[in-house]
């Protein structure tokens, strides 16, 4: 298969975004998931757990309440004070609106999702009407003493439970006064501490409202008469979440411990219709604060302080023990953060405020496999290129021949030119971008770095002649009518001739950039795309989706590829269909024009399309052979897929030339050291 | 295979004056009871197993039952027909058929049937049938006429199929038979035409029936002396329409051609019949037992005083009468096995020991009712149950008359051949109840204490505190340590008072006749050694002679405690009590207990008694100490746990006892210090385990390579 001299590249700094709230949306079996920089994902627990679509974060917009209304709709609600409706279509903000009442810590959706509920820091509980194209605020609830930490509605919609510090309110929804207090009691673990904040309500549609609290306990009230029903205390620390299935007969809570609790409705004998609470399992599956919980009808799913989104099948609700029934830690964004210029050998980081830009080294050395060679030159740091502005990089490129950059935010579009001389590097922005140019949710250069393609929200694409120092507007293909899906993923071919587009669901778009004409479109597929690219010589376009299945499709003919045909008919192997994360990034071999590069955040893999497909009785990830092996066993297992799994977790992989590839790692334990140290638990004694 | 035991003679009295013998036996509701008419004017309640009757009513001279009497299960009740309109119902307690409750009926009664589960009918003469509530609602009721004129009844049968009842009648006109099915949840009679076959002239004369899921098998005795068998079904395809049955030959020639009286066969269960009559034209009367799958003559007896060719079977039970008298024949059928055929499963079939199943059978205390003839499933499993009743008491009867008289060495001779023999679902309380005889022949001889018996009874693992209450109480009068530390690792369910006692007992023995007794010695025998009992000596004499009155106060004794390290070292080495009396101890330390009741007792013990055992658990806990597992060495060593709460609950039920005693005090300082150094300790750990952690974290990074470097990779 060939020998490659590996840049193996572990300074990406990239330390994600804490998670601060999930939403888990039944009817879509979508979950929104919003971190402590504002950004928003979205995440298609149908589509393999795919994170389909973000909203990049902003400075300012610390998200403290995230939920679906009625026909999808995406709200937040945050420290600014703003509720915000999100376009799930366009990919950007509808509105905000200002609820006036200080900082907001907690929102909910009425039952029957058309009414949304605030609470905010001035101690108000603010009701809003749901229309059909914004929000309007109704009415005040009688105002508390301090701030409202979370809210919870009574399935018919009458009551709300509203947690604030120390003590639970019941509220009549018509009238909109408190008709139940309920006091928490500050003792924790025997001593009396200063307040005891409610995390977290729900309210059951027997009346019983569950509070979790500062003090660790989990506690049941009898809204009716304003009584404690039953007490558990369940941690030394916070309890900061919680979440009730739909049935009721089932909640999970998570505690700043790390630890996510689950609570089970069972009967107290067999055969007894008499049912009570029992916390049922613990799970460890974090190692900081558990911040936000939800609860689908088939799993538990949780996020916190260690950035990582844990959705833990529940194995009695699972009907089919298959691979779907395995536990998902979800740890980094499902879209490229590196972009890599190949002639001058430079890897482009993107960072929420900032771009960084780093010359690989190099050797002279050569070696056997598994050696590491010595360096004659070690890896630079050319460049720190820090936003302007609160908001957060959404993409950005840098182009083959490494004198250009490019990124964006949510309202304005950035362009550089670098200019290199000997050591030396100067920056020069490219000013005056035309006023279409302001939002990108994807930017590609092509591969003679002439052109640059925007792909912006709105759905329509942009292309850029670039000179020295300036651009010119060539052309902008608008979105098919009708539609107003933004495109996501972009791929160019090399000779420069077709660009492929792709959206979320809809299918992929063939431009022919010669004639400025959509050349055709790849029929739409279930699943979402998750990589695009389009081969040297041949212009086939090859697709991976979030069901790990990929597809090659021959832009001139029109039809998907003989070889995607026979792959298709035969089947992926069951290990290849098995893998969790998605393929995020495809490439080629400049010589080899039968090798296909693609990788995921655990292992990448080269594809040669001359070998036989392996079935499932096949050895799929094929160790490293021993040298004594006769060649004919050799050929005999080989197979069309070459597998490495040395490289994790991997954010990018891609070919430099013919004999050098660069790997950019992410070792979990260098996130876990950036992150604030967790909750210290004793190891000796008691 | 099925086998007809020893028959016997219900009645002394003659019965059945009448030519046709009896009228009939029928159930009563109490199993073991039947109700007999004879055919003049008498209906008697015998008790089986007795061979007595009960009770016997008669009707006025003149009147004559003309129908046998049945009981109405629902209300215990007895029902009979005189003059074939006349229905009495009385009960157990009337003494006089005249004064009890009357109803004349509009229609000749040809039978009343009653079952278990179901209220009790009555067939007419002319074929109608009616509920026993419905009739007596209206006695006068018009009763039609269901059978064609000449038609006339032969025999009659009810079955409860699926919990509905079904009825099935045989009918003779011109010696054509018909069937009438009548079923009471759809209200449907259906009749079927029994064709005869090719032997059309035989005459029909005795029928039985059982009935499956779907069909009733309806067998016959015909006059050749075959039995033919015609299959019923209970739910008819079309119902209006007269269908037509065929009979097949099922046993050839049971009984000689041509008997005309005499003869009779019944169903006893799936593949048996009873059939009664002349094998041979010129033999006597006999009763036998056919297999109807194998068709072989299993069994016979002969009844050489003649028979009236009737035949009732109930239970596991077959009624006829023998010559003047009613006889009972006990029948039973067991499974039988290809294995047992050859041999395999002899030891099954030894007398005494019977093939039990090994679950608990719940429904043997609950007694067992008679199964009707009708539902041949059930009937089976109640015979099965009925010879485990039977049969099972013998050995332990025999074990407990035993008890009752004789020796020891002779009990502990019959008690090894009990344990020898199977294990019955009730062993365990067959177990109680023989130490319960044992413990109350020692009750009233004192001299008589069969240990060795109970030991063994002890051993076969079944018994509890609850099924024995007195065993631990006699064994702690006797001071037998041996046998409490035998309970106290058996019984799961041993009464805190009852442990405390042993706890006592444990503590207050003297070595020497410790020495004497037997006592396992396993808890202990890795970690005391037997050369303590050297030891020992030197450990008394430190006791008594460590306190100092000047050293009042804690410093002192901590400075007392430095100033003397070969003291500590020494008590830290030597156990204060000889290895027997540990192994008790830890006798106890395994016991369950609940803290609240044992506290009040723990308070009873002496004190110095307290001091010994502090002293001994603190032995145990610088023992656990010593490794880093905080385990004991051995075979059930009592754990870290077990100790620390015992510790506690001694201290906390002896404070201010112990506070007092000189050498409890010394000795509640050391343990006072060793627990403070063990948290010393715990906390030093803690203050130590962030650098440990850094410790580990250099240690990764060492393993970690370089943010960059570059390697050859080679893929295959």
């Amino acid at each position: 298969m060939g020998e490659f001299k590996v840049h193996r590249v572990r300074f990406f700094n990239y330390v994600p975004s804490g998670i601060r709230c999930v939403a888990y949306n039944n009817q879509s079996n979508r979950l929104a998931v919003s971190r402590t920089d504002g950004t928003v994902e979205i995440y298609n627990l149908s589509a393999n757990y795919f994170q389909e679509k973000f909203f990049p974060g902003h400075e300012s917009r610390a998200t403290e309440a995230l939920c679906w209304a009625k026909g999808q709709r995406l709200f937040s609600a945050g420290l600014n004070g703003e509720i915000i409706e999100y376009d799930l279509q366009a990919l950007n903000i509808k509105y905000t609106m200002d609820a006036f009442g200080g900082p907001i810590w907690s929102m909910a959706v009425s039952p029957h999702g058309s009414q949304l509920l605030v609470g905010c820091e001035d101690g108000s509980v603010k009701l809003f009407q749901i229309t059909p194209d914004k929000i309007q605020f109704e009415r005040n609830f009688d105002r508390q003493k301090s701030r409202i930490l979370s809210l919870s509605w009574h399935p018919s919609g009458t009551h709300i439970a509203a947690g604030s510090i120390d003590y639970i309110s019941v509220f009549d929804v018509k009238s909109g006064s408190t008709v139940q207090k309920m006091l928490v009691d500050r003792q924790y673990m025997g001593v009396s501490k200063r307040k005891c904040i409610i995390w977290g309500v729900a309210f059951l549609s027997d009346g019983t409202v569950i509070s979790v609290d500062s003090a660790g306990k989990v506690q049941f009230w009898d809204s009716a008469t304003g009584t404690l029903v039953k007490n558990h205390l369940i941690a030394n620390a916070d309890v900061q979440s919680i979440a009730v299935s739909d049935q009721e007969d089932s909640f999970v809570v998570g505690t700043a411990e790390g630890t996510v609790f689950h609570f089970q409705l069972v009967s107290v004998t067999s055969n007894s219709s008499e049912k009570q609470w029992v916390r049922t399992k613990p799970f460890q599956h974090h190692t900081h604060d558990v911040r936000a919980v939800a609860h689908s009808p088939t799993a538990l799913i949780s996020g916190g302080t260690d950035t990582h989104l844990v959705i833990r099948p529940l194995m009695e609700k699972v009907e089919v023990k298959n691979y779907d029934a395995a536990l998902r830690k979800i740890t980094f964004p499902h879209r490229r953060l590196i972009s890599c210029s190949k002639k001058r050998q430079l890897l482009l980081f993107q960072f929420t405020h900032h771009l960084e830009l780093w010359r690989l080294g190099s050797t002279v050395a050569t070696g056997k496999n598994g050696d590491t060679l010595p360096l004659s030159k070690n890896a630079d740091h050319l460049l720190h290129l820090k936003t302007k502005g609160p908001e957060n990089i959404i993409c950005s490129c840098i182009s083959p021949c490494g004198s250009w950059i490019a990124y964006s935010t949510t309202s304005r579009f950035f362009l550089y030119r670098l200019n290199y001389e000997h050591d030396n590097i100067s920056l020069q922005r490219v000013s005056k971008m035309p006023a279409f140019l302001r939002s990108a949710l994807q930017i590609l250069f092509s591969e003679d770095s002439a052109k640059l393609f925007v792909a912006s929200n709105q759905g329509s694409l942009h292309i850029i002649r670039l000179l020295e120092g300036s651009f010119k507007h060539l052309h902008t293909f608008q979105p098919q009518s009708g539609t107003v899906e933004s495109m996501c993923l972009l791929a160019v071919s090399p000779d420069g001739n077709w660009l492929a587009a792709s959206g979320t669901s809809a299918g992929v778009h063939v431009y022919n950039i010669k004639n400025l004409k959509l050349h055709c479109t790849v029929p739409s597929y279930n699943f979402p795309v998750t990589a695009l690219a389009i081969a040297p010589n041949t212009n086939n376009l090859v697709i991976a989706h979030s069901d790990q299945q990929v597809f090659e499709y021959s832009i001139p003919d029109k039809q998907y590829t003989e070889w995607s045909r026979t792959i298709q008919k035969q089947g992926f192997h069951y290990l290849w269909l098995q893998r969790d994360t998605p393929i995020t990034h495809i490439s080629f071999h400049p010589k080899r024009p039968m090798h296909i590069l693609l990788h995921d955040a655990y292992m990448f893999c080269i594809i040669d399309k001359s070998l036989p497909l392996p079935n499932d009785k096949t050895l799929f990830y094929n160790p490293l052979p021993p040298t004594n092996e006769s060649d004919v066993i050799r050929r005999r297992t080989a197979h069309a897929f070459k597998i490495s799994k040395i490289y994790k977790p991997l954010l990018f992989m891609d070919l430099l030339d013919e004999r050098t590839l660069v790997a950019v790692e992410r070792p979990l334990d260098d996130i876990i050291a950036q992150l604030p140290p967790p909750i210290k638990k004793k190891k000796f004694g008691t | 295979m099925a086998a007809l035991e020893e028959g016997f003679t219900l009645s002394a009295v003659p019965l059945g004056a009448g030519p046709h013998g009896l009228l009939g036996v029928e159930q009563s509701d109490r199993p073991d009871q039947f109700l007999v008419t004879d055919g003049g004017r008498t209906v008697i309640l015998y008790k089986v197993s007795d061979q007595k009757p009960l009770g016997s009513w008669s009707v006025k001279q003149g009147q004559v039952i003309t129908c046998p009497a049945v009981c109405n299960f629902q209300t215990g009740e007895y029902i009979v027909v005189h003059d074939n309109k006349v229905l009495r119902i009385w009960s157990n307690e009337d003494v006089n058929l005249d004064k009890v409750f009357k109803a004349t009926l509009s229609a000749e009664v040809y039978r009343i049937h009653s079952i278990q589960g179901t209220e009790p009918l009555v067939l007419f003469k002319e074929g109608a049938v009616r509920g026993l509530e419905a009739l007596l609602a209206e006695p006068q009721q018009k009763i039609e006429t269901v059978i064609s004129d000449e038609e006339v009844i032969k025999w009659t049968k009810f079955f409860m199929v699926f919990r509905h009842p079904v009825l099935i009648f045989i009918t003779e006109k011109h010696r054509n038979y018909f069937a009438y099915v009548q079923m009471f949840n759809s209200c449907t009679l259906s009749k079927y035409t029994l064709l005869l076959g090719h032997e059309e002239k035989s005459v029909i004369q005795r029928f039985t029936a059982s009935v499956d899921r779907k069909v009733i098998s309806l067998m016959s005795l015909s006059s050749d002396g075959c039995i033919y068998k015609s299959l019923i079904p209970i739910h008819p395809n079309d119902p209006e329409k007269n269908q037509r049955v065929v009979r097949s030959l099922l046993l050839k020639t049971v009984v000689s051609g041509n008997v005309r009286n005499g003869v009779a066969l019944t169903v006893l269960d799936q593949d048996h019949i009873a059939v009664l009559g002349p094998p041979l034209p010129a033999s006597k009367e006999c009763v036998s037992i056919w297999n109807t799958k194998f068709q072989t003559l299993q069994t016979s007896k002969e009844l050489p005083q003649g028979t009236s060719g009737q035949l009732w079977y109930y239970g596991e039970n077959l009624f006829m009468l023998h010559g003047k008298f009613l006889t009972v024949i006990p029948y039973k059928c067991e499974v039988s096995s290809l294995a047992g055929a050859l041999g395999k499963l002899k030891h099954s079939q030894d007398p005494g020991t019977q093939t039990v199943p090994h679950f608990v059978n719940w429904e043997t205390s609950r007694g067992y009712g008679f199964g009707s003839q009708n539902s041949e499933q059930s009937k089976r499993i109640l015979r099965r149950r009925k010879i485990e009743v039977s049969v099972q008491p013998p050995p332990s009867k025999q074990l407990l008359s035993t008890i009752k008289k004789d020796s020891e060495k002779r009990i502990v001779e019959e008690l090894c051949k009990f344990l020898a023999s199977k294990q019955t679902p009730d062993f365990h309380t067959i177990i109680g109840d023989i130490v319960l005889e044992l413990l109350g022949r020692h009750k009233v001889e004192p001299s008589f204490y069969p240990r060795n018996a109970l030991m063994q009874l002890i051993r076969t693992h079944v018994l509890s505190y609850s099924l024995c209450p007195g065993l631990m109480e006699v064994a702690l009068e006797k001071t037998d340590v041996q046998m409490l530390q035998l309970c106290l690792q058996q019984f799961p369910d041993i009464p805190e008072s009852v442990t405390c006692a042993c706890l006592k007992i444990f503590l207050s023995i003297s070595d020497d006749s410790l020495q004497e007794a037997e006592i396992n010695m396993e808890s202990v025998s890795d970690y005391i050694d037997s050369v303590q009992e050297e030891k020992m000596e030197e450990q008394t004499e430190i006791l008594h002679n460590g306190f100092n009155p000047e050293e009042e106060n804690c410093d002192n004794c901590d400075r007392e405690l430095n100033k003397k390290p070969q003291d500590t070292a020494e008590e830290t080495t030597s156990c204060p009590v000889i290895p027997k009396r540990a192994a008790l101890l830890n006798a106890i330390l395994h016991s369950a207990y609940s803290e609240m009741f044992l506290l009040p007792h723990l308070k009873d013990i002496p004190a110095q008694h307290v001091t010994l055992f502090l002293q001994y658990l603190y032995f145990l806990y610088l023992k656990c100490s010593e490794n880093a597992t905080m385990t004991l060495p051995g075979l059930h060593p009592p754990t870290l746990n077990q100790i620390m709460d015992w510790i506690c609950l001694l201290l906390d039920a002896n404070f201010t006892v112990v506070v007092m005693i000189p050498e409890a005090k010394r000795l509640l300082l050391s343990l006072y210090k060793f627990v403070k150094s063990q948290i010393c300790i715990c906390s030093e750990l803690n203050k130590i385990e962030v650098s440990f952690r850094e410790l580990q974290k250099l240690n990764q990074e060492k393993n970690n390579r370089e943010l960059y470097s570059i390697e050859v990779l080679e893929l295959f």
